[in-house]
């Protein structure tokens, strides 16, 4: 009779090493750079691949056990909140707004960060690297599903949902989002690892899906909150992935600490910059509010990024160029976003409105510096106007930034009174800046950002408009035209909150009364 | 020193972990918001395998944590037996 031998099993480390490191081959008919020609151009140096670790030492078939289970779990919480009608639950219609925003300008990024990491897994020749890119570009498509089918559920009942991709690539203000993605999908793998994976996703995601999603389970969206954080969990390995990529072009070589710290301040920058949408949902499109947008960036940013910069001290890294910049915002950048959109409704699918008075008082106990100084009195003078039915939308055009296209809204460090302007001349042109840091990152490579594609201008060059449109013709609106051609359903989708389709349907099905006389 | 963090969704499946830390860690705080708990400590902070089983009297395999898990900061050393988060070298 045989005996029972027991089948002593791998360790967690060793599993991890037989399942990852033994799917790597050194070619031998072509030569391993032209197998694998991206992942040096960039200049950095790697001696030894091995040396690449993914923390979590998730493998394959742990990866599809546990995120069956997330998906199992994330699906049940969606369709519950399908049957039960759960859109009727949340605090008030205005919230849907932060939804519209979410779909229109984070899930396609999603999809963006999918193609980026397939890429880069394709790139890198050490497979320990390869294997997380892989799993993270999956994990994306994930998200970038889950996403979608989770808001398909309020695009039944509410408007400024139904064209999403369409308008990614067209509306104006998702210029921001996309821009930043293909500058990172369109840059070496390293640096698409330091934008996404560490800039990005390590040190900001944390203020979009820890706060923000609390704030949907706050409004009563469970959905949003599900689905937020069933992505967030994915997103911590990412951010490891992200550390350990830093730590590794850190201690491969001495030569990559200048590329990396130079990645490091342009891509904090650009996501910090991509970051004001999520200030603004946060401070004003939350109708119970957990924490103010300076409060997560405390909490988040200058704690939680504070003790990694400290921590990368010891391979001569420093904190990103633009913190202390970044960090001064915390107090003006969501209310100077709220109010841009304020001033530009007519040509966004979402609506606006004009803060309650318990709103005004919770921002102002949260922003004491500078509320009451700076934007309150805006927001009261817009307020009068719209009661006298004189609600401002500002019909001209504004300037944007070559480097992180938003318009010139923010202002000078130090002086919150006034806009924050710098240019460069670039082989005979000018180009505008919102920020010594947007103009910086312009300057260290001009060919690339010539290249924008910035709504304003190609609006104003006439290539915004449908195949056959004639500007010539008596009578031609260009705004019109412009909507036209985002496929925006001009009255449904933008203009104030206060009057629109989204406001009457959500208190009809409710079954309360409108409040009397707008916004008190 | 710095904080390193953990957070969780706030549901069943994570009481006993949170628990867990808190147990172990005796600088760890945890802070509760809608939907989630965030649980700070300095320099460290440890999840044992052994003290979720102690509490749970089920057997757990410390990679289900990704399940509830929502994010993190600080390095990862990670076995059969703890993960651990550390700005410690």
């Amino acid at each position: 009779m045989d005996t029972r031998v027991a089948k002593k099993k791998l360790g967690l480390k060793e599993r991890y090493a037989a399942m990852t490191r033994g799917l790597a081959w050194e070619t031998s008919y072509q030569s391993m750079d032209e197998v694998f020609p991206y992942d040096k151009y960039e200049g950095i140096k790697i001696h030894d691949w091995d040396k690449w670790e993914d923390p979590f030492r998730l493998t394959m078939d742990a990866y599809w056990k546990y995120q069956g289970e997330k998906e199992k779990k994330l699906y049940a919480v969606i369709e519950a909140f399908a049957q039960n009608n759960g859109q009727l639950g949340v605090t008030d219609a205005r919230y849907i707004n932060a939804l519209k925003l979410f779909i229109q300008g984070v899930t396609p990024l999603e999809y963006y960060a999918h193609r980026g990491f397939s890429h880069a897994g394709r790139a890198f020749r050490g497979a320990g690297a390869s294997v997380a890119c892989q799993m993270q570009s999956v994990d994306e498509l994930r998200h970038y599903q889950t996403e979608t089918h989770a808001i398909s559920h309020y695009n039944k009942y509410f408007n400024g949902m139904h064209h999403s991709n369409h308008w990614f690539d067209r509306v104006w203000y998702l210029s921001v989002p996309k821009s930043f993605f293909e500058d990172a999908c369109t840059g070496g793998p390293f640096e698409f690892l330091t934008s996404v994976s560490f800039s990005f996703e390590y040190v900001l995601t944390n203020l979009l899906f820890v706060p923000f999603m609390s704030g949907a389970a706050h409004n009563g969206d469970m959905s949003t909150v599900t689905f937020g954080f069933s992505a967030q969990s994915d997103e911590s390995r990412h951010m490891t992935l992200g550390i350990e990529c830093i730590k590794f072009m850190l201690e491969q070589d001495p030569a990559n600490v200048p590329i990396v710290q130079r990645w490091i301040d342009k891509w904090f920058w650009r996501g910090y910059r991509l970051l004001t949408l999520v200030a603004m949902m946060q401070d004003y499109m939350l109708p119970k509010r957990v924490m103010s947008w300076k409060e997560a960036w405390e909490m988040y940013a200058e704690e939680g990024g504070g003790a990694l910069f400290k921590d990368l001290a010891r391979y001569g890294i420093r904190e990103p160029a633009g913190w202390k910049d970044a960090c001064e915002g915390k107090d003006h950048i969501s209310h100077q976003a709220w109010a841009t959109f304020y001033n530009y409704n007519g040509a966004a699918p979402f609506h606006t409105w004009v803060p309650r008075d318990d709103e005004q008082a919770w921002l102002a106990e949260k922003y004491p510096e500078t509320y009451e100084r700076h934007y309150k009195p805006r927001w009261d003078y817009w307020r009068e106007q719209a009661a006298a039915g004189n609600r401002f939308y500002n019909m001209t055009l504004p300037m944007l930034c070559t480097t992180c296209q938003i318009p010139m809204l923010f202002t000078e460090p130090g002086d919150a009174t006034k806009i924050c302007y710098r240019e460069s001349d670039w082989r005979g042109n000018r180009y505008h800046f919102c920020s010594d840091h947007c103009k910086g990152i312009f300057d260290h490579e001009p060919e690339k950002y010539v290249q924008s594609w910035l709504p304003v201008h190609q609006i104003y060059q006439g290539h915004c408009f449908k195949p056959g449109t004639d500007p010539t013709k008596e009578g031609f609106d260009p705004l019109l035209a412009v909507l036209d051609y985002y496929e925006l359903n001009v009255g449904r989708d933008n203009f104030d909150f206060e009057g629109s389709e989204d406001q009457k349907n959500f208190a009809a099905w409710r079954g309360e009364a409108l409040p009397a006389g707008g916004a008190k | 020193m710095s904080n390193v963090f953990i957070a969780f969704q706030a549901n069943e499946e994570s009481r006993p972990l949170v628990e867990a830390i808190l147990a172990d860690n005796p600088n760890a705080q945890a802070a509760h918001s809608p939907g989630l708990v965030k649980i700070d400590a300095p320099n460290r902070l440890t999840i044992r395998r052994k003290t979720i089983e102690e509490l749970t009297g089920k057997p757990y395999d410390l990679q289900q944590l990704h399940i509830n898990l929502i994010t993190l900061s600080g390095h990862i050393d990670e076995d059969d037996d703890q993960f651990s988060l550390s700005w410690k070298h």
